[in-house]
C-alpha cells in the first residue's frame, strides 16, 4: 500500500513537474496595436488575445497598445532599433509599400503556403480588402480593423425641409442641391473633415467617383500618382464650390474628431465619416438618423482605410509560425463578426456575414448594412512608397486650395509636382 | 610615515577633482557630445530607414532644405512663434512676480495657482485648448458667436493658427518665468528700496530705476531659458494641428520629428537637428558676451 502510494506520489509529481516546465516555457509574442477610435477596441482585442492564449498553451501572444496609427510606427521603429522588435503588429494596410521597402515587415507567401488551409483562409477575404495586402505580388499584410467612408444623414433635419428622408442625395447635383436646402442661419448642409490625415481619405472618393478609368489618385504597384488630372480638379473644386460658391459647408478645416460631434449637435446635416463611428452616432444621436452611399459624381466611389496585421522580419520561423496562428484565430469567421459588432469596424470575410450573429446584427439595426453594400465600390486610400510623406503632400496642397492660398488647379499641380520627386526613388 | 602621507595627499590633489567631476562628464559626454557629434556626422549622410548603411553625400540634404519652401515656412513660422512668446511670456512673468512678491497667508496659494500650468504637461494643456479653439462649440468660438463675430475656427485659419497657440504658450509658460523673477526680486537688498523710498522715488520710479536695473541678471537668464523653451515645441504641435493648414503651424522641432519619425528619413531628420542647434547658438550666445557688461551684479 504505502508502495503505491508512493508510486502514485512520484508519478504525480513527474507529472506535475512536466506540466509545470510546459507552462513555464511558453513561446512568448508580443504584438503591437494601434486604436485610432474611441471605444472599447483595446479591451475587445485584449479579450479576443486572452482567449488565443487559453486555447494554445504553447504560445502566449501579449498584446501592448502603442497609440494611434502614427504613435505605433514610432514604437516599431524604435523597437527594430533597439534590437527588440515586436513579432507581429498592426499598422495601417497604407503603410505596406514602406513596410516593405524598409524590411520592417516579411512576405507572409511561405507561411500561407505551409498552411493546409492558407489558401482558403486568404480567398475568403472580402476582394476590396486583400486588394490592400500585396506589394509586388507578394501578400505583405492580413486586413483586420478595416473601414471604409459612409454618409450619416439628419433625418428630422430632411423632413424639417421638406425632403425625403428616406432618399438621400444620390449624385453630386444632388448634394449640392439638397445641401442648399437644409443650409440656414444655425446649420450647414454638408461637412467634411479636411485635417491632415484626413482630407486624403475623403478625397480618395470623390476621385474614385469622378474618375473615368478606375484609377482614382495612384497606380496599383504605388510607384505613381496622378492628382493633376482634369477629373480629380473637377473633384477638388466642388470642395471649394461646396465652400464658397453654394456656401452649404464650413469654410476653413473641420476636424476629424470635431464633425460628429457637429452631426450629432445639429449644426451639419450630412456628413461624411467613417463605419467605426456607427456605434457612437447611434448611441448618442437624438434625432432619426440615415446611412448611406457616399453620392456618386460618374460612379459610386468610396475609400477604404484602416489597419492590416504585420509579421515582422528577422523573426525566428518558430515565431512566425506562432504570429500566422495568431492572425489567423483573430480573423476567424466568429471573430471577424464579433469584431464588427462591437466596434462598428467592417467585418473583413465574406463567411462572416454567413454568421447567426452578423445576420441578427444586420436585422435588428439595418444601417450596419451600408458600409458591406458599398464595398463593391470602394477601393483603397491613397497608398504608394513613402505613404507617410505622400499623404501630407496631398493634405498641405488640398489645405492649401482650402484656405485660398492656390487654386485647386494649382494645388493638384504642385502635389504632382511633389509626389513625383517624393517617388523618383522608387520607378 | 609622516612624509608618505604627505605625498599621497599631494597625489589626490591632482586626481580628485576629475574623480568629482567624473560623473557629470561621463552624462554629457554620452548625452550631449556623443549626439550632437553623431548628428553631425548623420546630416551629411542619406540614411532612411530600412538602408543598410548610411549613403555620405556630404552637403546635399542642406542644399535641398535650402531650396525647400516647406523649409523656408518652417523658419519662418518658428522665429514668428518666438517672437510672438518670448517677450508676452516675461512682461506677464514679471506683472505676475511683482503681484505675488510679498507676504501673507493667501499668496502661496496664488503663487501655486500661477505656477500650475507649467506642470501640466503639454500634451494635456494642449488638448484642454483644443477644445477652447474647438470650431463653433469650442469656448472661444461660442464667445465670438456671442458676440456676433461668428465662428472663427482659428485653427484652421493660416493667419491665426500661430497666434492662438502663442495665447496658450504664453498661458504656460508666464507662470513658470514667474518663479525667477520671483527669486530675483527677493534678492533685491530691501534696503536700497528703502534709501530709495527716502530720496523720493517711489513706484514706478522705484521699478524702472532700481528694480529693473537689479533684476537684469535674471532677465537675461530668464530671455534665454525662455527663446530656447519656445524652439523646443513639438507636442502641442502634434495634438492640436498636426501642422495645418498647409504647414502654416509646423515648428521645427515638429518638423524634426516628422521626418525622422513620421517619414522614416533619419539623415534629413539629423540635418534639421544642426540647423536648430546652430539656430540656438547663435540666439543665445551673444547674449551672454555683449550684455554680460551692462549688466549689474548686486
Amino acid at each position: 500500500m504505502k508502495r503505491l502510494f508512493s508510486i502514485v506520489l512520484c508519478v504525480s509529481i513527474m507529472l506535475g513537474l512536466g506540466s509545470a516546465i510546459a507552462s513555464a516555457s511558453p513561446l512568448e509574442l508580443t504584438m503591437y496595436f494601434p486604436v485610432n477610435v474611441g471605444g472599447t477596441a483595446a479591451a475587445t482585442i485584449e479579450r479576443f488575445t486572452g482567449d488565443f492564449n487559453a486555447q494554445n498553451t504553447d504560445v502566449r501572444v501579449t498584446p501592448v497598445y502603442t497609440g494611434n496609427y502614427d504613435d505605433t510606427i514610432t514604437k516599431i521603429q524604435t523597437a527594430i532599433q533597439g534590437g527588440n522588435p515586436p513579432d507581429l503588429f498592426v499598422s495601417l494596410a497604407t503603410q505596406r509599400f514602406t513596410m516593405a521597402s524598409t524590411k520592417m515587415a516579411m512576405p507572409l507567401d511561405d507561411l500561407i503556403a505551409l498552411d493546409p488551409e492558407g489558401a482558403e483562409f486568404i480567398d475568403d477575404f472580402i476582394d476590396g480588402f486583400m486588394l490592400d495586402s500585396y506589394v509586388e505580388g507578394a501578400v505583405y499584410s492580413i486586413p483586420f480593423q478595416r473601414s471604409t467612408m459612409v454618409m450619416y444623414y439628419n433625418k428630422d433635419a430632411f423632413k424639417e425641409v421638406g425632403l425625403d428622408p428616406e432618399a438621400p442625395p444620390q449624385n453630386w447635383v444632388e448634394l449640392v442641391d439638397y445641401a442648399e436646402k437644409l443650409t440656414n442661419e444655425n446649420r450647414w448642409g454638408v461637412g467634411l473633415a479636411l485635417n491632415s490625415g484626413s482630407a486624403q481619405w475623403a478625397f480618395t472618393g470623390f476621385s474614385l467617383q469622378n474618375c473615368t478609368n478606375e484609377v482614382g489618385l495612384m497606380s496599383a504597384d504605388g510607384k505613381k500618382v496622378y492628382f493633376d488630372t482634369p477629373e480629380n480638379i473637377e473633384a477638388l473644386q466642388l470642395w471649394l464650390d461646396l465652400q464658397n460658391k453654394y456656401k452649404v459647408m464650413a469654410p476653413g478645416i473641420v476636424q476629424w474628431t470635431d464633425l460628429p460631434t457637429q452631426f450629432l449637435a445639429g449644426q451639419v446635416a450630412m456628413i461624411y465619416h467613417t463605419t467605426g463611428n456607427l456605434t457612437n452616432i447611434r448611441n448618442n444621436a437624438n434625432f432619426e438618423f440615415g446611412v448611406s452611399f457616399l453620392p456618386a459624381g460618374r460612379q459610386y466611389g468610396a475609400p477604404t482605410g484602416g489597419g492590416n496585421f504585420y509579421i515582422t522580419s528577422g523573426i525566428s520561423e518558430e515565431r512566425q509560425r506562432a504570429a500566422w496562428e495568431y492572425i489567423k484565430f483573430m480573423c476567424s469567421t466568429e471573430l471577424a463578426a464579433q469584431w464588427s459588432i462591437e466596434t462598428g469596424y467592417v467585418a473583413t470575410r465574406e463567411s462572416a456575414y454567413e454568421t447567426d450573429l452578423l445576420k441578427q446584427y444586420y436585422t435588428d439595426f439595418p444601417p450596419a448594412l451600408v458600409a458591406y453594400q458599398q464595398l463593391p465600390y470602394a477601393q483603397p486610400e491613397l497608398t504608394t512608397y513613402s505613404a507617410a510623406e505622400m499623404w501630407r503632400i496631398l493634405n498641405d496642397n488640398i489645405q492649401a486650395a482650402v484656405t485660398g492660398e492656390m487654386t485647386a488647379a494649382e494645388a493638384l499641380k504642385n502635389a504632382q509636382e511633389q509626389g513625383d520627386e517624393l517617388l523618383f526613388d522608387f520607378q | 610615515m609622516n612624509t608618505l602621507q604627505t605625498t599621497s595627499g599631494q597625489r589626490h590633489r591632482h586626481w580628485v577633482p576629475w574623480l568629482l567631476l567624473f560623473p557629470s562628464l561621463v552624462i554629457m559626454l554620452v548625452f550631449t557630445v556623443y549626439p550632437v557629434v553623431r548628428s553631425l556626422f548623420f546630416s551629411l549622410t542619406k540614411y532612411r530607414l530600412g538602408m543598410e548603411a548610411p549613403e555620405m553625400i556630404w552637403f546635399e540634404n542642406y542644399q535641398r532644405l535650402m531650396s525647400s519652401a516647406i523649409f523656408h515656412k518652417v523658419i519662418a513660422n518658428t522665429i514668428v512663434f518666438a517672437m510672438l512668446t518670448v517677450l508676452p511670456s516675461m512682461a506677464i512673468g514679471l506683472a505676475l512676480a511683482l503681484m505675488v512678491n510679498r507676504k501673507g497667508r493667501q499668496v502661496g496659494f496664488i503663487r501655486t495657482s500661477y505656477f500650475y500650468p507649467s506642470v501640466m504637461p503639454m500634451i494635456a494643456i494642449a488638448s484642454v485648448w483644443l477644445f477652447i479653439y474647438m470650431a463653433q462649440n469650442g469656448l472661444f468660438d461660442q464667445i465670438m458667436i456671442a458676440l456676433g463675430l461668428g465662428s472663427q475656427n482659428v485653427l484652421s485659419n493660416r493667419n491665426t493658427v500661430l497666434p492662438a497657440m502663442s495665447v496658450m504658450y504664453t498661458w504656460r509658460e508666464a507662470g513658470y518665468l514667474m518663479v525667477f523673477f520671483l527669486a530675483g526680486l527677493q534678492s533685491i537688498n530691501e534696503e536700497v528700496l528703502e534709501a530709495a523710498m527716502i530720496d523720493g522715488a517711489t513706484g514706478i520710479k522705484s521699478f524702472r530705476h532700481i528694480i529693473l536695473p537689479l533684476l537684469a541678471p535674471t532677465t537675461l537668464f530668464v530671455s534665454t531659458i525662455a527663446f530656447t523653451n519656445s524652439f523646443k515645441l513639438a507636442d502641442h504641435v502634434i495634438i492640436m494641428t498636426e501642422g495645418a493648414p498647409n504647414n502654416a503651424s509646423t515648428l521645427l522641432l515638429y518638423y524634426i520629428y516628422q521626418q525622422g519619425f513620421t517619414n522614416l528619413n533619419y539623415g534629413l531628420s539629423n540635418t534639421l537637428t544642426v540647423i536648430m542647434l546652430v539656430l540656438l547658438l547663435v540666439f543665445s550666445l551673444p547674449r551672454f558676451f555683449n550684455q554680460d557688461r551692462k549688466i549689474h551684479y548686486s
